[in-house]
């Protein structure tokens, strides 16, 4: 698996670059479970943003990852035991596909129903994204606006900063 | 069990970024490995809203079902937001970067606690 390798290498170009290829083949899978729009978000922003953003703090910084010098035993035992507890749950899950899960029975049919009368567009993503959940969508807004803001307050001051004056 | 094989995978893919997150050192990475984890997530909850025999929830003249749109627009919003936290940590790693010399978490400290000693 390629997330594998972005544990193993220590190459942090070629880590940003095959993150990229993750990312894609991850919207793959998603188009696999009939999420188009979600396939496309993931194929543009996660493979093709993401990969840019990484690859300009790279340039910024470093491109090299230090050799660890520790066996990593704790994490490792904080990994396994997380991830064991979440198997556990995994059969209380219900089947995969299965028509009648929960997620399937409460505001969903009501969106599909209405869609086609009171939006009157085909993609029954975007009328819940815009319309139903518009506030969602709002509060989105309102965060990328407060993330850029921030990326622009730290990255946008003049770099006079004498060295070691601060804490 | 071997139906929710999905559910599996995605725990597998998120353990795996989750051990990135707190075992390396290097800050770059870390984001990475918070990226892979969140991946995971979106997995989960597109999977669960697919209908085996379901179809993308866009209308047109058939009758098959669709499959679950509102996961997919929760994901959606998640994916954006995502991006615009991760501009957010990478700006910070510059800054750090700029201020100590190094994005390797263990270097920082080693400097952090050679300051309280020193002055």
């Amino acid at each position: 698996m390629v997330a594998l390798t972005i544990v193993r290498l220590r190459n942090i170009f070629a880590v940003v670059m095959l993150s990229g290829i993750y990312s894609f083949l991850m919207a793959t899978t998603f188009l696999v479970l009939d999420a188009v729009d979600v396939a496309f978000t993931e194929a543009a922003v996660g493979a093709g943003i993401t990969t840019v953003l990484g690859l300009a703090a790279m340039a910024l910084t470093t491109d090299r990852e230090k050799i660890p010098t520790h066996w990593p035993t704790l994490p490792l035992a904080v990994v396994v035991v997380t991830g064991a507890i979440l198997l556990y749950a995994v059969p209380d899950m219900p089947r995969f596909g299965a028509a009648d899960s929960p997620i399937h029975r409460h505001v969903v049919p009501r969106y599909i129903d209405e869609t086609p009368r009171a939006i009157g567009i085909p993609n029954i993503v975007t009328s819940v994204l815009a319309d139903y959940r518009g506030y969602d969508t709002l509060g989105e807004v309102t965060v990328i606006f407060t993330a850029g803001v921030g990326v622009l307050l730290l990255l946008g001051r003049t770099r006079r900063r004498p060295k070691g004056s601060t804490k | 069990m071997a139906a929710n094989f999905v559910y599996v995978f995605a725990i597998v893919i998120a353990m795996i970024g989750f051990y990135v997150v707190i075992d390396r050192g290097n800050l770059l990475k870390k984001l990475i490995g918070l990226n892979i984890f969140q991946t995971a997530v979106f997995l989960i909850y597109i999977s669960m809203g697919k209908i085996s025999g379901g179809t993308a929830p866009i209308l047109y003249d058939g009758d098959a079902p669709f499959s679950n749109p509102l996961p997919h627009v929760l994901i959606l919003t998640a994916i954006v937001v995502g991006v615009a936290t991760l501009a957010l940590g990478l700006g910070l790693v510059v800054r750090i970067k700029e201020a100590y010399g190094t994005i390797e978490e263990d270097e920082i400290q080693a400097q952090e606690a050679a300051e309280e000693d020193g002055p």
